[in-house]
């Protein structure tokens, strides 16, 4: 203790040099935590994106193929894509698949009254919702009766109701998808998210609005056209989406695999579907964040090694400054041990304030790049205890040389020195 | 007043040679020089400049080990001892006084003092009483919380004193400690050191001055590394 008092009456002799010297730890201590938290909140934002298309889910989903054709034609027909037949062939042979869900897509514009948007309208089954863990805010989903009665009703995503709806509640009323007129019997609420509600650049819009798989099937037929500018295409797609529920999380790759055997096999003639498989993603993802934190974490550990490289220096010039007080001490009775020590504390101490006042800046860069760069960080409670650590860490291993140095002079030689 | 009678030895050097290479040649600081110091002797140590003198004092406060030969402090053979053991030795048996004063600037009067007891592996619980008691005693009793820097040279070395007695040495050693002061304020180191001689410590005490010499009660002189002769002051002056 009362080293550790002297060893701060010391450094408070240079207030500005040990001040200037704590900065180089301060800096590196909180630029690991920052990165650490950057880094954390970047792949729990990837993560949890995979997350809600199902991490146990294989999804097929049809792609228009590429147009290796050059076209001046008005209007073409473009049949491609999943169909019935492969529905059928995923929910009656793959072994280890639970519930198997066709989607189609209807390109429609969604109307109430002024209102307008162009959300996904999705026609599917009631299962959708469990298959892929969707929450209903109010009312209900989907229901068998409703296919069986190819009723026009519709479910809303939580920012279709919200935009559609700014006042009254949605259920009951009437909107217009296309043509036609649906009741809105449900709404969904959002998708988890993780901190902020507002999407990030680059995101798919989450608006959604579903319909009974077999209404969608009588109003909008397979054939579709899509409006383009100075074009219509025609595009004749029978299912859009096969969502697979796998009943085990260990057969998604069988599964997966067995999906795209398959489907090479039916589709033979052009490319014109995608395997998604989110657990495969959700394992790239962690390797991605793995290497991402491994080189953050590199870069902050320079910036440490700096800091303990500063250390060191201020402490071999403080050590040949103090070369006579090292001989004094000896001479009346300081062994070498206590020296190191002497210097070794200091060492430490200037580290570890480095390290406290880093931790301190550490904890608020994340809440300042979140604010102001819109990203997502996580301090997880390892980081500021492991960056402190580290720093603490830091100061012995820095320190040791400096303090070697002066226990190992020669007293006689130490007091000649002026 | 008379001369102490012959008591225990407390520092003993038995054929010590300190042999300093210089290049090619060696300079032999201490040649063969056999000495004991008895407890409660006050010796002066004379020569000119580049006898041994201080080499001698550094052999004697353990901070530097004869080339070849035997010194033992009150009968314990230093050659045997390591060096956590010599500083041991140093933090109990002895008490420097340097002609720099050598206090640690950081520290205040009171600290300084005590540091001898700081280093010691069981420190008497009395420590801090007994550092203010020799505060008193060496007249700086209102200075205890002074920076070294804040003192006159008289009263630096009046605190490094008082830091050489804190630990109740055995032999007190001071290399050219009035080297750095006036006249006045040596006279008054001087009455300091005959005090401690009256009250029985054993002093060795380096100088190159003859006046300051003739204070003590027996003079060592050296030339070469080598004993040139002893003299005995019968006219020390009470
Ligand atoms: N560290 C050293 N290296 C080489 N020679 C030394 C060293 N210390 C002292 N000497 C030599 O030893 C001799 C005695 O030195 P010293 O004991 O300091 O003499 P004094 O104190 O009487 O002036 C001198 O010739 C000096 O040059
Ligand atoms: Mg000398």
């Amino acid at each position: 203790m009362r080293t550790i008092r002297l060893g701060v009456s010391s450094l408070l002799l240079h207030k500005l040099r040990s001040a200037l010297t704590t900065l180089g730890v301060l800096f590196g201590t909180s630029s690991v935590i920052a990165m650490l938290a950057i880094g954390e909140g970047a792949s729990e934002k990837a993560q949890a994106e995979i997350r809600q298309l199902g991490s146990q889910n294989v999804i097929l989903r049809s792609v228009k193929p590429r147009e290796d054709f050059a076209s001046n034609q008005q209007t073409r027909v473009n049949s491609y894509g999943l169909t019935n037949a492969d529905y059928a062939r995923v929910a009656a042979t793959f072994p280890g698949v639970g519930r198997v869900v066709p989607v189609r897509e209807i390109y429609e514009e969604v109307r109430r009254g002024a209102r307008a948007m162009n959300p996904r309208v999705l026609a599917t089954e009631p299962i959708y919702r469990e298959v892929t863990g969707r929450k209903v805010m109010e009312g209900r989903f989907l229901t068998d009766q409703d296919e069986r009665a190819v009723a026009n009703v519709c479910v809303l995503s939580d920012e279709v109701a919200h935009y559609m709806f700014p006042i009254e509640a949605p259920l009951g009323h009437t909107i217009k998808i296309g043509g036609d007129y649906y009741t809105v019997v449900g709404t969904l609420m959002p998708r988890t998210r993780q901190r902020s509600d507002a999407p990030a650049a680059g995101e798919q819009t989450q608006a959604e609005v579903f319909i009974p798989l077999q209404t969608g099937r009588k109003w909008y037929g397979n054939l579709q056209v899509k409006m383009r500018a100075g074009s219509r295409d025609m595009e004749e797609v029978e299912l859009h989406e096969i969502v697979i529920e796998v009943e085990n999380a260990a057969e998604v790759p069988t599964v997966a695999a067995a999906a795209r055997e398959m489907l090479g096999r039916y589709h033979e003639t052009q490319k014109d579907y995608e395997v998604v498989v989110p657990l495969e993603q959700l394992l790239l993802a962690e390797k991605t964040k793995r290497i991402f934190n491994l080189v953050l974490g590199s870069i902050a550990s320079i910036s440490l090694l700096v800091g303990g490289i500063g250390i060191m220096n201020v402490m071999l010039a403080t050590v040949t400054e103090r070369t006579r007080e090292i001989g004094i001490r000896r001479a009346l009775g300081a062994k070498r041990r206590h020296i190191v020590t002497q210097f070794l504390v200091e060492t430490v101490v200037l580290s570890v304030g480095g390290g406290l006042l880093g931790v301190a800046l550490g904890l608020v860069v994340p809440l300042i790049v979140e604010h102001f760069a819109d990203m997502p960080t996580v301090i997880t409670p390892t980081a500021p205890v492991l960056a402190f650590l580290i720093s603490a860490g830091v100061g012995v291993i820095f320190g040791l040389y400096p303090a070697w140095r002066a226990a190992n002079m020669d007293p006689v030689e130490a007091l000649r020195h002026e | 007043m008379s001369l102490s009678q012959a008591g225990e030895i407390v520092a003993e050097l038995e054929n010590v040679s300190r042999v300093y290479r210089m290049g090619s040649a060696n300079v032999r600081a201490l040649d063969d020089f056999s000495f004991a110091f008895r407890r409660g002797e006050f010796w002066a140590v004379m020569g000119s400049s580049g006898s041994g003198k201080s080499t001698l004092l550094n052999v004697l406060g353990c901070l530097d080990r004869p080339s070849s030969g035997q010194y033992r402090v009150r009968g314990t053979p230093t050659s045997d001892l390591d060096d956590d053991e010599l500083s041991d030795l140093r933090s109990r048996e002895l008490g420097f006084v340097f002609q720099s004063y050598n206090l640690i600037p950081q520290l205040d009067v009171l600290e300084n003092i005590l540091v001898p007891l700081f280093y010691q592996d069981d420190p008497p619980a009395d420590g801090e009483a007994r550092a203010r008691r020799l505060a008193e005693r060496v007249g700086l009793a209102d200075r205890l919380h002074h920076r070294p820097t804040e003192l006159s040279g008289g009263q630096q070395q009046r605190v490094a004193i008082a830091r050489a007695l804190v630990n109740d040495p055995a032999l007190i050693l001071a290399d050219e400690a009035t080297g750095n002061l006036d006249t006045q304020t040596s006279l008054e180191i001087l009455k300091l050191f005959d005090e401690l001689h009256a009250e029985g410590k054993t002093i060795v005490l380096v100088t190159h001055e003859p006046d300051i010499a003739a204070r003590a009660e027996r003079v060592l002189r050296l030339r070469d590394g080598r004993l040139e002769g002893v003299v005995e002051n019968r006219l020390v002056a009470p």
